[in-house]
């Protein structure tokens, strides 16, 4: 009996749906898996797709937290399933699928589109001067302390898990959430950008920016990546009330 | 890109919403501490009564100081809650969402917002009654006037749900203020938000014990004393010849 008892039986929930069969409805699904040492939900996950049921649909690439790819609602709240050990959760676990992105089917969802759209909206890119211009110069220095402060901020692997647990862009979906403005800070941040501080505000400086943050901070205790979204939150947020000042 | 205009008005409503909220928050933390003088004695609340009336700078009372006071007050109070209207949930689909979204979330932050809106419409109302009051009647405030007004006219229940909401939206915007512009950020902004945290939780105690035991002490007052006689306080050192 003790032995039996050692080993936990997962109850998995998970809510399937394919939105391009019209005969399917959103509904519940439950699979039990026998838990083993080290299990993450990216295993169970791929438990279930061998042995109960292979038209099971969920992304994943790296299973290392690097790629984003597996961000899904895990109990209600966003985060990777292959960073989540279910020896650390209750037999019980619901998963679904991010909200606001497309679903493809089941957990599986289009955050590239998402983000792609996001990176047009915000020009994520550097913004240099033309005629500046010329491949023989050498790159401009810069100091190890920004370098740094830049790579922080150019971890995000834009798993969409800042965007599932922000209330405010649940509720305005033209809010441009903690992935965009940490990609605005990044670029603010770097030397190489040429836009003034007007172009930024032209961005950011709106109630779909920076100005719409209600401060909930979902973003940064979500963030499988533990970024600083709010601190620069607030960093953008003192700049670009600089500007208007 | 067209550089030329920038609107800047959004950047200056979010700003006169923090500032805005802070000196209302800021004048709360003084209010609910004049107001438990009660504690200590009757005549301290009474002296703490004149001295905004001016009788230690002119040596009589102006009553009228606290009209003026608190209409001041009343319209930074509505101004923030002008402010704050732009965040509120503008329909019914966008309240139920970010109502399942926070209790999907289980997220402290996501329901201590939350809080500040269903405390923010609250103060609406019992805000405005409380200030208008204020407004129209300044010389009813002293040891035995504010405790006819508690039992007598029934201000009780109100100011109980006035200063239950008042002290958690007070502290809580502090906080959220103080996370949302980066003040006081130290290098391990965590830790900062963890003091800020931490901050936030044992003030809204100390005050609500405070305001509570205020109340209560203005109740008990208010059962006991014979108010045949006016609801005027008589100080036994402090004469004032004109104060009616």
């Amino acid at each position: 009996m003790s032995e039996a008892e050692a080993v936990r039986t997962l109850k998995i929930n998970i809510l399937r749906f394919d939105p391009n069969d019209p005969d399917d409805f959103p509904h519940m699904q439950t699979f039990e898996i026998q838990e083993s040492a080290g299990m993450t939900l990216y295993i169970v996950l791929n438990e279930i797709r061998e042995h109960h049921d292979n038209a099971l649909m969920f992304d994943f690439v790296c299973r290392a937290g690097i790629c984003g790819s597996c961000s899904m609602l895990i109990n209600g709240r966003p985060g990777l399933a292959c960073r989540t050990l279910t020896s650390k959760m209750d037999a019980n676990i619901t998963l679904a699928p991010l909200p606001l992105f497309e679903l493809i089917k089941d957990l599986s969802i289009h955050t590239g589109k998402w983000m792609r759209g996001l990176s047009e909206r915000l020009e994520t890119w550097i913004h240099e001067q033309e005629q500046t211009r010329d491949i023989d110069m050498l790159e401009e220095r810069m100091e190890p302390a920004l370098a740094d402060e830049i790579y922080e901020l150019d971890r995000c692997i834009e798993c969409g898990c800042c965007v599932a647990g922000c209330g405010t862009i649940q509720m305005r979906p033209d809010f441009v959430g903690a992935v965009g403005l940490n990609k605005i800070a990044r670029y603010h941040l770097d030397p190489r950008d040429k836009r003034s501080e007007e172009e930024y505000y032209k961005l950011i400086g709106d109630e779909n920016g920076v100005f719409g943050c209600m401060t909930l901070l979902g973003c940064e205790d979500v963030c499988p990546k533990d970024l600083p979204l709010r601190s620069k939150i607030a960093y953008l947020r003192r700049m670009m009330l600089k500007v208007a000042l | 890109m067209d550089v030329k205009k920038i609107d800047k008005t959004p950047a200056r409503l979010d700003f006169l919403q923090s500032i805005s909220g802070v000196v209302l928050a800021v004048f709360i933390m003084g209010h609910i501490l004049f107001e438990a003088s009660i504690l200590i004695s009757n005549e301290m609340m009474y002296r703490v009564t004149i001295m905004f009336e001016g009788y230690y700078f002119f040596g009589e009372t102006y009553p009228g100081i606290i009209s003026f006071l608190a209409s001041a007050i009343f319209i930074i109070f509505i101004l923030h809650a002008t402010l704050a209207l732009r965040k509120f949930p503008a329909s019914y689909q966008q309240y139920k969402t970010i109502k399942e979204h926070t209790k999907r979330m289980k997220h402290e932050d996501s329901s201590l917002w939350m809080i500040q809106v269903i405390t923010g419409f609250m103060m609406f109302f019992i805000g405005s009654v409380h200030l208008y009051i204020m407004i129209t009647q300044p010389s009813n405030i002293g040891p035995y006037a504010s405790s006819y007004r508690i039992v007598e006219e029934f201000m009780g229940p109100l100011y109980f749900m006035l200063l239950l909401s008042v002290i958690a939206h007070a502290f809580i915007g502090l906080y959220r203020v103080a996370l949302k512009w980066g003040f006081m950020e130290g290098e391990n902004t965590e830790l900062s938000r963890k003091r800020f945290k931490f901050l936030m939780r044992h003030m809204i105690v100390v005050y609500i014990i405070i305001g509570l035991a205020s109340l209560a002490k203005y109740t008990y007052i208010g059962l006991t004393h014979d108010f045949s006689d006016g609801v005027q306080y008589k100080s036994e050192t402090i004469k004032i010849g004109e104060h009616k």
